[in-house]
């Protein structure tokens, strides 16, 4: 009886977490081949886990968004251009003021933490446009997102005249660049003396802060039950005396703020912005969540899991870059994990008849 | 040859947490009518589903004319001359009657390797079947069209169409009037005459003792046993459906009615054809019981007064004081709390735990600073109604849908005791629970009662509201008709006052 309970419960593990376990055996695998092939370690290297940890910290922000679209049954379809609109905004803010291609040349220098909370403020406003026409209008999520999408994408065309920019400043681009060695109160730089730690990059501090936010949001808060009672079973939740309308509408604001600090981000990380950018981010960051067991039926997600999933996301496109793999491919095979995820997600929560 | 036209035998089937059927079995002789009976939650719906194909069965077999038969799906079913007309309708309103008649096995045209679907013959058979039922509907109307009964006759007509040899018939009669009762009744003696196998399942007991030639009953999931009709009283098919006698049914109640706290003047919804012009108010430790029929809007009244629909004119007040409820929370704010008659669909929280289910509706008690829960006070409050309740569960982290229907119950109450609410609106607060549990509910209610809570019971089960209520408040198509003290009520005045039509 033990036995065959520990045989079932080791497959239901194993169906629980194909994904995840198909992409440590990739990385097993690219690890060993590049190994083998090259005659030496260039997979396992901190150079490379550092790239990972940065390609993953604005992605994870994103994805944080939008987890509390899924956990109450929508989605947001606008978050990628959401993105791409708070990059160029910020672009806007902190071009360097000598720079001659400067878009608002009246502009005075602005420090770029206050050009970040603009950006948030302003991206905060798209969030409660998505969050009212959700929960007052009714409006299936997909639906409005999607209107939303286009509407972020033609206003961000007009504002930036379809010009791509560049030309930060030095503080913003530090702000992607930065590691803790460059940490610095005045002359003093507290963190450079510290092995391993000095080399933490500060993009990865702003995920940490933000998952330790989300963390404590959906767990310890009245927002974060009324969230799950929502995805579980809006109705019930209603009865309950949920402000479901509230509730809806500050987690569409809370996404937006997301993709306002992550558009951000990434505008600092390319060093430049243009309409393009954040192209597709919204359903990197959807694929994320779900591989990392936020359930497209409502009411289930983790903050852990939206980590594990955007990890596996990002390791699978490195991967992919050691084997060799032409970036066409790449695609077909993010799509195939996406789909497999969620069928595996789904099989769990089917009814049993 | 076998002496059945079809055999069930030693069917288990277990939902989580739920042993739904244990070792049931079901004999019909071809050009009966066999009636199953049943408390709620006895099992002969689902008996009836793996029958049709609609849930695969654990364990047991099937044998159909005396061969054994596996059944894959409803279509399966229909193709082998097996129809079944649901408890609840699966209508597709926005299409016409002949469609829904016809859904899934339309007669079809063949051009070569093109199929279409042959609208003519559709409606021209629609037609036909519908006169054959008696029913003088245009098969081109949209289903919508149609009141709640006709649907179901026109459901009725659906199953005839498939030319079966068994029909199963869910409890056909809830919602028709005294007349479309005798017209399903005529039908169902033709069906008969021409050799037709009917299961009736059913909660009337006239209605039984009439039609049916055998009676089976089931309880708690397993075969009681099987009766000749004409051998049967109404108490024996009591006993035997509940297991024990009719006196231990309730509990003793010790609450004592005291001063009108909450009424409820000239209350009309926005929507004509829902209630009207109700009044009606409850005291301190009462117990209202609201019977009405299916389709008598009780339960649109209570989501009205809890706001969870809208209302047109009326006036809510507690103890004198005037209440504005336009949506559930200002109902909860006011010290109402109200269990909804679909657990499923507007009670539990599924996905999520007990503990998350009990504290939901009273988090802003257990802030710390104002934004962090106490999660030692949730845990502290979820225990101490998980051992005031007696609620069966694992652990607080459990989830709720892993619970079977009693103990799901016993959560939801526990939801509204943690805001200490002093009206409690309970819409059939015993529906879907076994037996045992729904004893436990109802020392539940009538200890609410006691300690002075107001108690609102809506019930279709005629034992329980004579068994609980202080006063029975009777409705009929949205208007109130009626009171009668608790004492005197039964089945015959509740039933005079509930089929008042205007």
């Amino acid at each position: 009886m033990d036995k065959k309970l520990g045989v079932k419960s080791v497959t239901k593990f194993l169906s629980n977490n194909a994904i995840i376990i198909l992409i440590f055996l990739l990385a097993v695998f690219t690890a060993s081949w590049t190994w083998w092939t090259r005659g030496q370690n260039t997979f396992l290297t901190f150079g490379n886990f550092s790239n990972l940890v940065v390609n993953m910290s604005p992605r994870f922000i994103i994805a944080c968004g939008v987890s509390g679209c899924l956990i109450t049954k929508g989605t947001d379809l606008s978050a990628g251009r959401q993105v791409g609109l708070a990059a160029c905004l910020a672009a806007m803010l902190l071009q360097q003021l000598d720079y001659s291609a400067r878009m608002l040349p009246w502009l005075p220098d602005i420090p770029w933490g206050v050009a970040m909370l603009i950006v948030m403020a302003i991206m905060a406003l798209f969030g409660a446009v998505n969050g009212c026409v959700v929960a007052f209008l009714k409006v299936p999520p997909f639906i409005a997102t999607l209107g939303m999408q286009t509407i972020v994408y033609g206003l961000c065309s007009i504002i930036t005249g379809n010009q791509p920019m560049g030309g930060y400043k030095d503080t913003y681009r530090g702000v992607a660049s930065g590691r803790l060695r460059d940490f610095a109160i005045g002359d003093m730089k507290p963190f450079d003396p510290i092995p391993g730690v000095r080399e933490i990059p500060y993009l990865a501090i702003f995920a940490v802060i933000v998952g330790i936010f989300f963390w404590f949001l959906y767990n310890k808060t009245r927002h974060g039950k009324y969230m799950y009672a929502i995805g579980g079973n809006e109705s019930a939740a209603q009865v309950a005396g949920v402000n479901v309308a509230a509730t809806l509408i500050r987690i569409y604001i809370l996404a937006a703020v997301m993709y306002g600090l992550g558009g951000f981000l990434v505008g600092a990380k390319a060093g430049g912005a243009s309409t393009a950018t954040g192209f597709g981010y919204e359903l990197e960051a959807i694929a994320a969540c779900t591989i990392g067991g936020v359930s497209t039926n409502g009411g289930v997600g983790k903050v852990s899991g939206i980590l594990v999933g955007v990890l596996v996301f990002e390791a699978l496109k490195i991967c992919l870059q050691f084997l060799g793999v032409d970036p066409a491919y790449t695609f077909v095979a993010q799509g195939l994990v996406i789909i497999i995820a969620v069928a595996l997600d789904l099989r769990k929560y089917l009814a049993k008849k | 040859m076998s002496d059945y036209r079809l055999e069930m035998r030693g069917v288990v089937k277990t939902f989580p947490g739920v042993k739904a059927l244990d070792h049931a079995q079901l004999k019909l002789r071809p050009g009966t009518v066999h009636a199953l009976m049943g408390e709620n939650g006895a099992g002969k719906s689902t008996l009836m589903k793996c029958m049709f194909g609609i849930y695969h069965m654990d364990e047991g077999e099937m044998f159909y004319e005396g061969e054994p038969v596996k059944i894959n799906g409803p279509l399966d079913a229909l193709n082998k001359g097996i129809a079944m007309v649901h408890q609840e309708l699966q209508p597709i309103p926005e299409r016409s009657i002949g469609e829904n008649i016809y859904v899934g096995r339309y007669p079809v045209k063949r051009f070569g390797p093109v199929v279409t679907i042959d609208h003519e013959k559709m409606y021209e058979d629609a037609a036909k079947v519908l006169e054959e039922v008696h029913l003088d509907f245009n098969p081109r109307a949209k289903l919508g069209s149609l009141s709640v009964s006709q649907m179901q006759l026109v459901e009725i007509a659906k199953a005839v169409s498939a030319d079966c040899k068994v029909l199963i018939l869910d409890e056909p009669t809830s919602s028709l009037t005294a007349r479309e009762v005798e017209a399903l009744f005529t039908i169902v003696n033709e069906l008969r005459g021409k050799g037709v196998s009917i299961v009736y399942i059913s909660h009337k007991m006239d209605e039984i003792l009439r039609i049916s030639d055998e009676v089976t009953i089931m309880r708690d999931g397993q075969y009681i046993g099987t009766w000749e009709a004409k051998s049967l009283t109404t108490d024996f098919i009591i006993t035997k459906m509940v297991g024990r006698e009719l006196s231990n049914l309730y509990p003793q109640r010790q609450n004592v009615p005291g001063e009108v706290v909450f009424e409820v003047e000239d209350f009309t919804s926005i929507n004509p054809k829902s209630f009207r012009h109700v009044s009606f108010n409850v005291r301190k430790g009462e117990i209202l019981g609201v019977a009405g029929l299916v389709g008598a809007q009780r339960t649109e009244l209570m989501e009205g007064l809890f706001g969870l629909r809208c209302h047109d004119t009326g006036k809510i007040t507690y103890k004198g004081e005037e209440l504005k409820i336009n949506q559930p929370k200002q109902a909860i704010d006011n010290g109402i709390a109200m269990l909804t008659e679909d657990r499923r669909a507007t009670g539990i929280l599924g996905v999520l735990s007990i503990a998350d289910n009990v504290s939901i509706a009273s988090l802003k008690q257990y802030l710390i600073g104002g934004i962090m829960l106490d999660d030692k006070k949730i845990e502290q409050l979820v225990q101490d109604n998980v051992a005031k309740l007696s609620i069966k569960t694992p652990s607080s982290k459990t989830l709720i849908q892993s619970l079977s229907g009693g103990n799901q119950q016993k959560v939801l109450i526990s939801r509204w005791l943690a805001n200490d609410p002093e009206v409690f609106i309970l819409d059939e607060p015993t529906r879907g629970i076994d037996v045992g549990a729904k004893y436990e509910i109802y020392c539940i209610i009538a200890e609410l009662a006691r300690q002075g809570k107001s108690v609102i019971m809506i019930s279709s089960e005629m034992g329980e509201l004579i068994g609980m209520s202080d006063r029975v408040m009777v409705m009929c198509d949205g208007r109130v008709t009626g009171f009668i003290d608790g004492k005197e009520a039964n089945q015959e005045n509740i039933m005079a006052l509930a089929t008042q039509f205007e």
